[in-house]
Parts: C-alpha cells; sequence; structure tokens
C-alpha cells in the first residue's frame, strides 16, 4: 500500500489547503473562501494533471517545504520563486517530478506575494460543505499549515499534463482594478467618487485573504450613519469609517454594514493576490471604458 | 421596492422592512425551487436581499421594480426550540433596561415566538427577531473578546446564539447546549433563514 502524502518540513508564514472554495452557503453566513488567484490554482493543477478543482496550497511569502512520502509530481506556480528538491534547483511553473522523502522547497518570492503549489492527486483533506479550503474568517476546512502537519494526498488521474510550461502573468507593478460604481455610491460625496476614480492608492501591509486594504484619500460621506447589514459579493469595495476603501477577497464577511461604493471587475480579482504592501493601485470607473 | 445592481451579475433589492425583506426571501427561495430563478446565492439581510450569481440581473432588476413585494407566505414549519438558562451576565442590565426583574426579562424572552432573519458573522449565527421593538437594547459600550459557545445575546431588535467561542459585542443573557454548527451534520446549520425558534427555559446550574 503506497502511502500518499506529504509531510510539511517548513510551513512558512502562511500556507493554507484551496480549492474553489465552498460558494453557495453564503446565507448561513459561510464565506466562499477560495484559492486568491484561482486560474493559477487551475494552471499548476493542470501542469500536474490534476483536475482543476483539485486541492493546491497557497504560500505567503516565504514558501514553505514538504517531504511526499511516495513519488509524485509537483508544480509551483503564482509569485515567481526558487524551486528546489533535496538542495538541487528545479523548475518554476513546470512540472517537477520529486520523489519518495525527497524534499520539496518553495523559496521565498522574488516579487509577488502568493505561490501555489499543485502535487499530483491533490490535497485530499476531508472537505467541509463540498470544499477544502482553509477559510481564515470562519475557521472552516483545515488549520493553516504547521511545521509536522501531514496532508493526505488524493489519487493521481490517469492522465498526463498537456502541457510542460505554461505563461503566466507577472506580479502587477502597479494594481489595476476596474469598478462597476454601487450599490451605495450614492452613500459617497461627488468629491469622493472622483477620487476614488482618479487617485493613487497603495495596497496596506494590513491586507489579508478577508480584504485587500489601501492607504491613500479618504473617502466622505454624503450619508452618514450607519447602514442596515446587507449581503456582500466577492469584490464589493467597503467603505469603513476611516474612509479607505477596502476590496472584499475570498473570505469575506458574507454581510457586511459599511456602505459599498463599487464593485471590482471578477477578472481583476486574481492580480490582487500578488499585490505586494505598498504596491501603488488605482480603481477605474468600468462604465468609461 | 429597489434593485440596485451590484457588479455585473447581482442585485440588492431593497425594501422598507425586515418583514418584507423575510417575505421577499421566501418568494425568490419558492422561485428558485420552482425552477424560475437561476441564482448562486440568495442572501437575506436587514432591509434587503442579495441575489448573487444571475445571468442576467438587469431583466430581473426591471421584473421586481414593476412588482409588489410579495405577501409573507404562510407559516408552516414547526419551530425549533433551543434550551436555555437565563443566566447570562448581561442579563441583569438588559433586565434593568426593560424595567423589569430578571425572572421577568427572562420570562419575557421566553415568550416570544421568534423568525430567523438572516445569518451572517459566522456560519450558523442567526440574526432572530421577535420581541416587540419597545425590547431593543443596545450592544454593550465595550465587546467582549471571547464570548462563550452556546452564549444567547441580544443587540438591538436581534437574538442571537454564539455557533462557538468568538468575540462578540452582544448582551448576553443566557447559555444554551444546542449546537447551532456542526459541519458534519445535514444540514450543518440548525438555524436558517426562515427558521421560527423557540427559547424554552431550563433550570439553572
Amino acid at each position: 500500500m503506497t502511502d500518499r502524502a506529504l509531510v510539511v518540513v517548513r510551513a512558512g508564514a502562511l500556507t493554507t489547503v484551496q480549492d474553489r472554495g465552498r460558494p453557495g452557503h453564503a446565507h448561513l453566513g459561510v464565506p466562499r473562501s477560495g484559492a486568491l488567484d484561482g486560474p493559477t490554482a487551475a494552471l499548476v493543477n493542470r501542469l500536474v494533471g490534476n483536475p482543476p478543482e483539485a486541492a493546491v496550497l497557497e504560500t505567503t511569502v516565504n514558501g514553505c517545504a514538504v517531504r511526499p512520502r511516495s513519488a509524485v509530481t509537483v508544480a509551483v506556480g503564482g509569485a515567481p520563486c526558487p524551486v528546489s528538491v533535496d538542495g538541487r534547483p528545479v523548475a518554476w511553473g513546470a512540472p517537477v517530478r520529486v520523489s519518495a522523502g525527497a524534499l520539496l522547497d518553495v523559496g521565498a518570492v522574488a516579487s509577488g506575494v502568493r505561490g501555489y503549489v499543485a502535487v499530483s492527486g491533490g490535497i485530499a483533506v476531508e472537505p467541509v460543505l463540498g470544499s477544502r479550503s482553509t477559510d481564515l474568517l470562519s475557521g472552516l476546512g483545515p488549520a493553516p499549515l504547521a511545521d509536522g502537519t501531514v496532508l493526505p494526498l488524493g489519487t493521481p488521474a490517469d492522465v498526463h499534463a498537456r502541457v510542460d510550461v505554461a505563461p503566466q502573468p507577472a506580479p502587477p507593478a502597479e494594481l489595476v482594478l476596474r469598478v462597476t460604481p454601487g450599490p451605495r455610491d450614492d452613500w459617497f460625496t461627488p468629491e469622493a467618487l472622483r477620487t476614488f476614480t482618479s487617485r493613487t492608492y497603495r495596497v496596506s501591509s494590513a491586507s489579508n485573504r478577508i480584504g485587500l486594504r489601501t492607504e491613500g484619500p479618504a473617502l466622505d460621506r454624503a450619508v452618514p450613519g450607519e447602514l442596515p447589514s446587507e449581503g456582500m459579493v466577492l469584490g464589493a469595495v467597503q467603505v469603513p469609517p476611516d474612509g479607505r476603501p477596502v476590496v472584499f477577497l475570498a473570505d469575506h464577511p458574507t454581510t457586511g454594514g459599511y456602505p459599498v461604493i463599487a464593485v471590482v471587475h471578477p477578472h481583476d480579482l486574481p492580480a490582487t493576490a500578488q499585490a505586494a504592501p505598498g504596491t501603488p493601485l488605482r480603481f477605474i470607473n468600468k462604465r468609461h471604458h | 421596492m429597489r434593485a440596485l445592481p451590484v457588479g455585473d451579475s447581482a442585485l440588492l433589492v431593497e425594501v422598507s422592512s425586515g418583514h418584507e425583506a423575510q417575505a421577499l426571501h421566501a418568494d425568490l427561495l419558492r422561485r428558485r425551487a420552482e425552477g424560475l430563478l437561476t441564482v448562486r446565492e440568495i442572501v437575506p439581510a436587514a432591509r434587503t436581499v442579495l441575489l448573487d450569481g444571475l445571468d442576467d440581473p438587469a431583466r430581473l432588476a426591471s421584473e421586481l421594480t414593476a412588482s409588489e413585494v410579495p405577501p409573507a407566505p404562510p407559516r408552516a414549519r414547526d419551530a425549533i426550540e433551543i434550551p436555555v438558562r437565563y443566566d447570562g451576565p448581561d442579563l441583569a442590565e438588559v433586565a434593568a433596561h426593560w424595567g423589569v426583574p430578571e425572572q421577568e426579562a427572562a420570562r419575557i424572552h421566553a415568550d416570544a415566538e421568534f423568525t430567523v432573519a438572516f445569518c451572517g458573522f459566522a456560519p450558523g449565527f442567526g440574526y432572530l427577531t421577535g420581541l416587540p421593538r419597545r425590547y431593543n437594547v443596545p450592544r454593550r459600550a465595550t465587546p467582549r473578546t471571547a464570548v462563550p459557545a452556546g452564549s444567547v445575546a441580544l443587540a438591538g431588535p436581534y437574538t442571537g446564539v454564539y455557533p462557538r467561542s468568538s468575540p462578540g459585542g452582544w448582551q448576553l443573557i443566557g447559555r444554551t447546549d444546542a449546537v447551532l454548527w456542526d459541519h458534519a451534520r445535514v444540514p450543518a446549520a440548525l438555524l436558517s433563514p426562515g427558521t421560527r425558534v423557540r427559547f424554552v427555559p431550563v433550570d439553572g446550574s
């Protein structure tokens, strides 16, 4: 019997298991969760012959190191970083064979923030509501990796990957997010609406999987007071009392009481996974482009 | 009824009261069950229902804004009973706010029939309405860093039960052993929007 599992040797700053998340349960207060950069998670899965929904590892800034108990194929994508097997450099963004007991080290990122590590067979922790994703807001799904964690692996598909290498977008030097105004743009002054789509913000170091926080000009409200709690979507740009917009990412709360000035186009969200603190950020009005 | 676009594939439907939001939510669920509506999420809240994952939100928006808020559905399901020991650390404060003795505050709460207006904050956390408006209470000035799981709590017009230990600013009036959330159970959530609830007093330990 083969022992299909990964032993975590170095968990890294924050490494979680992610798949496509658990949409469809927001009415119970369950965030959708899932990989912040879904296209990259699907791509590294494809490189190792997994279906796109297989669970991968999402690393943060300084990678991780794991030791498979049986031979596996892995692929590392997302933020560019050095990758090694037993100390020997191997390819990033391409399938790599790792023999049983060898040490796969995913190094610190050269740029960007999050790495995606696919392993043939996929990470096979027990699903919760149909997903293996770690949700850092609600605590659903497996805990973030710790040194010594053992992660079960699934059975690899009996197909070979059709791609050897695949182009991946470089981490953005400037993040440009197209937005559709509303639903609560009328809660802000006309000046705030102009500021929002004309000035440059910077990505705040307080950003996480729940939200991309920003530093920059505060947005003034035209309507004071509290908004009764209402449902929130992925990509909603919520403006808390400090006036700095927050873009809701995968682990966002399902309801919220601060007004949403606009919603980011879904195609622009994966890039937020790689926006390091300090990255310039502009919101542009989709209706004007 | 107002339908506000939320990005390219969602609508936030706004009505004028919590009751209307509950009625609209029930009607949208019925339409989805009958195959008349294709949508990924239907998320009721205080005065709104969010529809996320729509193919043609503009069409649904014009359809909804041209129609009246549907009448409240008949109450078909039996109420879920949640046993409560009314011995919470804020019971005295809530009773004082209501101008009644503690025992009477517990009785008032246990006599009301509640409905889960919506969920949020944490998986399985319901915002329950049912107390008359005169019993609204403010949140605590300073939230607690850890509210124990099973705490029965009040804030504004709502009653809630903490599914797990978490920070919280609600007024704690009691505890229950009921399991509000168990992801291995089907359904995982004891309470979902529209569920009717009664709190049944049990003797404290």
